[in-house]
Order: C-alpha cells, then structure tokens, then sequence
C-alpha cells in the first residue's frame, strides 16, 4: 500500500466533523473523551456511547504560535486553543478571528480545515 | 530504611556541542561520576540510562548498551524513557532497587543530543511527547502547550508576563558562577519582555535553550558505602512519581500539574518530610510558567501563590527557599534525558557544600528535585538529605 494508512479512530472522527456531525464518546457517569476509548480513564467504565458534539463550546485557553514544528512552518502565526465543550476538550486551530480579539470563553464553532504547510486535515475552530 | 546514597556525580558542560555524539557526551559524565565515586567500576550491576530523543536525534536506538561500554562496564543496561523525566525515571528505578537489595552499585546517567538538528528538528523532536493524534496535528508545539498553561493559571489565579519574566531573570542570575551551564548571562525583567514571542504569552527568555549534554550519578547502598569507607554524606530518602492523562485538554486542571502533586506527596512521605522542611529545590523550570506550577505542587507555595515567588525574591539564593541554584533549565540548559539526573547532580553540590552558592545557603540539609516530562503527564519527586 503506498498511501498513508488511516489513522482509525482519529479520522473516522475527523470526517464526522467535516460531515458536522461532530462526536466525543462518554460513558454512563458523564466523562467525556476523544476516540478511541475502550475505558474512561477517570472511572473504569467499558460502558462508552458516541455523544454528539455541542453545537458551540467555549475557548478555555489559547496561544498564537510563532516558533513551529516544519509541519506548521508556513502556518505560522497561527492560534492553537483548547475548547472547553462540557464533558470533553479539543485541542484545535483558532481560525477566523484576530488573535487580539480572542478571549478565554469565545463562544466557536468545530470543523475542518487544512494546515497550510502540509495541506493535511486539521481541527479548525471558528467564532460564532 | 536504609537509603541508598549518592557518591558520585558528573555532567558535561551544558551547551551546543553538536558535534559530539551522545556516546562521547555521556561517556565523559559517566566517567567523572566513577572518578568522583572512588568505587570499583568492577562492583557496578548496571546501568540505569534517560533518553528522549535518540531516535530522532542521532537515529540511534537501543542506547543503553552503547553508553554502558561507553564508559567501559559490562553489565545490564536500560533506557529509560518518560520524555523530560526519563533519567528521574531512571533515578526512582535504581532507588527501588537498592533498597530492596537487589543490587549495591548502579550508575544512572541521561544524555541527549539535541542541537544538531536544529531549532526546527528539536521544536519538532519535543512536540513528540504529547499527544500526535490530537495535539500536535492541532499545531501544538512544547512551547505552544506551556502557553496554553500559562493563559489558563493567569485566568485562574492572576499574574503576568512581568511575574514570569522574574523566575528567568533569578534563574539566569544562579547560573551566572555555574561553569556548567549553557546561558551565563544577567538578564533584566525589561530584556525578557522585549525578546521575540515563542507563543505568546511566552517569549524567548520564558523558554530554555536547546542543549546537549550529559549527567551521571554512582548511587550505591548504604552498607556498601559504609563497607567501602566511600565519603557519601548525601542520601535519597524519599522517592515519588505520577502520572497524568497525555493530553493537556484531557487533566482535571489546566493551571496545575496534579501529577507532580501525587509524585510529591508520595515522595514527602516516603521520606517523612514534609513541605516546610526543605532548605533547596531543582525544579523543572522548561519554562518560566512550569517553574511556578512545580513549586506549588511541591507544596513549597499554595496553588496560585507560586506566581509571585521570584519577584519577591523568596527563590532566589539569598531567599527563604531558593530553588535552581545550578540556573535550572532556562539557564542551565535542558539536555531532556540528562535533567533529571543533572538535579540530583546539583543538589548533591549544594548539599555538600560544593556549589558556587553554598556560602548563601549555608548548612541547608533537605534538597527536593522535581523532574516533569511534557505537560506533566509524567512526573517525578526526589527527596535528598544530609546524613549525620
């Protein structure tokens, strides 16, 4: 096989947000986490269902980048945040709002983009 | 309890020395610590050995073997591997295995070669130690992750870049006499501020130098070194370690390291130390922010309160507490697999009186080191005492 295998769990994931319809996985006590999870880490259950992503969910913490790895080279600067979407956090690129203007609780939405230096798929956020 | 004791150390001049490979690096501290030990290098076991990068590095797996007989010994040897903690890691396995009995003699070491590759390859190399899935392909850098810590605690406890900036201007200050250390300069609050943004809020002196390096100690059993008449006054009483979730959106806090938290708590115990207790700690400041989070999870400060502790000056070596005297890792530089061996080799200098800023901290009996790898989903807490 010459193409890059699939990365299972994580790119089923990444064509459900693209489809938008964005999913984390909980278990029966409220833990929410990104695929693939066979356990929560916080409780031990096995018992874990797709739970649809919110609609919008709310920047927690943020950075503009200015020194990246060569596969962010010509992204640079770029805003990477962590959204806080209740049960789960995701980790993504901050798209389509000046850095100065972000705050921490910026309400935004998921999907996804491309990362300019590789053109390989990314979690992009944008305000809503 | 008998607790094994410390009676040799070594490390390499911290720097850019990208020239030299990680066997010559490492083989130069493993030596220096046998020298400094006074022990058969005969009645070594084995080789307990840190390193991150290696692969990426030098393309060089399977590095152990290659550093045992790098410094000449015949003996079993395992990397380990815990990304920045990877030779605490090593440390806290070879403390295990003294006190058990199962061994008498053990040198533990780290190296890393890391400027070779340049800032870009070492940016890239780093970022593997979170999660490649769904951090780094969402552009996160070691930096990038850091800032991401550092928006959160000023959000939840206050603070500013001016706070930040005064843990590398003490740092850069305790270096200044240690022949050691890559970055010998006096810095100014202003000079940080002014510098280039890695990612923003932290700047370039908010971040440590990329290094190459090496460290080693000779920790051997008590019995032994009483046996052996060998001078080993300083011994690793308390041994702690903790583990986190990989991915920094994924812990319970985003402003706190509860890994370092468990490793301390674990390590205080076992030592049967507590916080008030300590005269000096090594910290693993990778960045200014990682500084202030370590002191409040070794309960030297109260979540929140570490913000302030350099500016007031209470780390500094003319300070209560002073923590990285050997300039940490901002000044001393951080060759990632030697840190958390070159902690111990620091601490065990202060302890002994040794250090260019013993005259400062005077008869100081209890040192912590504190060792963290990525956003500390991998921590690790020793406790050194001066025996009588």
């Amino acid at each position: 096989m010459s193409d890059k295998a699939r990365d299972g769990a994580f790119d089923d994931w990444l064509d459900a947000i693209e489809e938008g319809s964005g999913y984390y996985v909980e278990c029966e006590n409220g833990h929410g986490w990104l695929p693939p999870r066979r356990v929560c880490p916080d409780c031990g259950s096995r018992d874990l269902a797709e739970t649809p992503l919110p609609e919008a969910g709310e920047v927690a913490t943020f950075t503009e980048v200015s020194v990246a790895t060569p596969q962010f080279s010509a992204d640079t600067p770029y805003v990477t945040a962590i959204v806080d979407y209740g049960p789960v956090r995701v980790t993504g690129l901050l798209r389509g709002v000046d850095p100065d203007e972000v705050e921490v609780g910026t309400p935004v939405g998921i999907g996804v983009g491309e990362r300019e230096t590789t053109g390989d798929r990314a979690v992009v956020f944008r305000p809503r | 309890m008998s607790h094994p004791r410390v009676t040799g150390v070594g490390v390499t001049h911290f720097g850019e020395h990208s020239e030299r490979t990680g066997r010559d690096l490492f083989a130069e501290a493993g030596l220096a610590a046998l020298d400094d030990s006074g022990v058969d290098p005969d009645d070594v076991e084995a080789l307990f050995y840190g390193n991150f990068m290696g692969e990426l590095a030098e393309h060089q797996g399977h590095q152990a073997p290659l550093m045992a007989e790098a410094v000449g010994l015949d003996v079993p040897a395992t990397r380990y591997e815990a990304a920045c903690a990877s030779s605490g890691a090593a440390v806290r396995e070879a403390v295990t295995r003294l006190r058990s009995g199962e061994a008498d003699v053990i040198l533990v070491g780290g190296s890393e070669r890391m400027t070779n590759i340049g800032t870009a390859g070492a940016t890239d190399a780093l970022s593997i130690a979170a999660d490649d899935l769904y951090e780094i392909r969402a552009g996160m850098t070691f930096p990038g992750a850091y800032a991401l810590m550092a928006r959160a605690y000023f959000r939840e406890f206050g603070g500013a870049r001016e706070d930040l900036a005064s843990v590398a201007v003490k740092n850069h200050d305790h270096a200044l006499p240690n022949e050691y250390a890559q970055l010998r300069k006096e810095i100014t609050v202003e000079d940080a501020l002014e510098a280039p943004m890695v990612a923003e809020p932290l700047g370039l002196y908010d971040a440590c130098p990329i290094t190459d390096g090496a460290s080693a100690v000779v920790l051997t059993s008590a019995e032994y070194a009483e046996e052996h008449g060998l001078d080993a006054s300083v011994a690793i009483t308390g041994t702690g370690q903790g583990g986190d979730n990989l991915a920094l959106h994924d812990r319970h806090h985003l402003a706190r390291s509860p890994a370092a938290e468990k490793a301390a708590d674990e390590a205080y115990e076992d030592a049967g130390v507590g916080p008030d207790e300590v005269d000096v700690a090594e910290v693993h400041d990778c960045f200014t922010i990682a500084e202030v989070l370590a002191i409040e999870s070794l309960g030297l400060y109260e979540p929140g309160e570490g913000i302030a502790a350099a500016r007031d000056g209470e780390t500094h070596a003319t300070g209560e507490t002073p923590v990285n005297l050997s300039g940490g890792l901002k000044a001393k530089g951080h060759p990632v697999g030697a840190t958390g061996v070159a902690q111990i080799v620091s601490l065990t200098k202060v302890l002994t009186g040794d250090s260019p800023w013993s005259d400062d901290v005077g008869d100081a009996r209890v040192g912590v080191a504190h060792n963290a790898g990525g956003t500390v989903a991998s921590a690790t807490v020793h406790v050194l005492e001066v025996q009588s």
